[in-house]
């Protein structure tokens, strides 16, 4: 079924340009947190800042894992042209995901790597893991409610195979944060 | 295209056959004709724009002699649209050309058709015309073509 009720981002063009300002922006500055624009409505099963990512980031040529109901896989089919896959996704929007089974792509091609979309409870600066790394002065704080149990280990591990790895979008509301697999995250 | 693709198939051989149906006539009129046909009607729905309308290309593939190995003829200039009715009905439409108002009317005409309780209003309203309209044109292009015609047969006769 490729047939969605919903619709995507109300202006395509300068929404996704917002959008897609937004994710770089927060991946250029790991940790800080940045807003996107949100569709006006939702397909049951997405978060706001997740749907916007997705079509934002997701097309023909990136192949989608996604676990979020047959809902958002029509209208991720319908908007974004992507083609659904479990093995091999370029873009990763699944809970039962980790780190650890995901493609980080290779040592000659590293770009290869796929990104993981996290939904989490809440994002706010100023407290919480501590981040270090390209993209950051000294170091920046970021609290992350939410995130799966053992994400701090898996993500040391992660980082451990550059040039090869994942890197994480995290999303709450209609605010995102980005991790490169560059920065070394401390918690406490 | 031959006369007999714009013909109603047997619903039972082809559950999607009158769906098909409309949708060509609407992808064949004018953005106007169809405005103008839906103004006929007492109430016109309010619609959301589900994707587009948007321009693109398509590859036109044929095949020689319609069972060769198929080739790619051509690219062509496609508008499409999609639009939800308040009751969550969902119509499509792909158009040729560039023009996005004749894609969107396409696409709330073909909504407001899949209710099976308006269709007949509507059909009568829109696609009857409109399909009207479109034989004339074809007929009165086939007669001045017909004008022209040259009976091989008779000349080898007249020598």
């Amino acid at each position: 079924m490729t047939e969605t009720r919903f619709p995507g981002f109300a202006d395509p063009v300068l929404d996704a340009q917002a959008s897609f300002r937004a994710v770089l922006e927060a991946m250029s500055r790991p940790g800080r947190v940045q807003q996107v624009v949100v569709p006006p409505e939702l397909p049951p099963g997405l978060s706001p800042a997740a749907a916007a990512v997705l079509l934002t980031l997701v097309d023909a040529a990136t192949p989608l894992r996604l676990a979020a109901g047959p809902e958002a896989a029509a209208w991720a089919r319908f908007h974004c042209g992507c083609p659904l896959v479990r093995d091999g996704a370029a873009v990763v929007l699944d809970p039962t995901a980790t780190l650890p089974d995901l493609d980080p792509g290779t040592d000659e091609e590293p770009e290869r790597g796929a990104t993981l979309i996290l939904a989490v409870a809440s994002l706010e600066e100023g407290a919480g893991w501590r981040l270090t790394g390209p993209g950051i002065r000294d170091t920046h704080r970021l609290r992350v409610r939410g995130a799966p149990a053992g994400f701090v280990a898996d993500w040391a591990r992660n980082r451990a195979r550059f040039p090869r790895g994942v890197d994480a979008i995290l999303c709450a509301g209609s605010r995102i944060a980005a991790l490169p697999r560059t920065v070394l995250i401390e918690e406490g | 295209m031959p006369p007999s693709s714009q013909q109603t198939p047997h619903p039972a051989a082809d559950p999607d056959g009158a769906r098909r149906c409309w949708m060509g006539v609407l992808a064949r009129a004018s953005a106007d004709e169809i405005a103008g046909c839906l103004a006929t009607l007492p109430t016109q729905p309010a619609h959301l724009r589900l994707r587009g309308p948007e321009t693109g290309l398509v590859m036109v593939r044929g095949r020689a002699g319609a069972d060769g190995a198929p080739f790619n003829l051509g690219e062509m200039t496609v508008t499409r649209c999609s639009v939800r009715l308040p009751d969550g009905r969902v119509g499509h439409a792909y158009v040729a050309g560039r023009d996005g108002r004749q894609a969107e009317l396409a696409a709330l005409t073909d909504a407001m058709l899949l209710d099976e309780a308006a269709r007949a209003e509507v059909e009568q309203a829109v696609i009857a015309p409109l399909a009207a309209a479109q034989a004339a044109r074809r007929e009165a292009e086939a007669r001045r073509a017909a004008a022209t015609r040259v009976q091989f047969f008779t000349m080898t006769q007249m020598r």
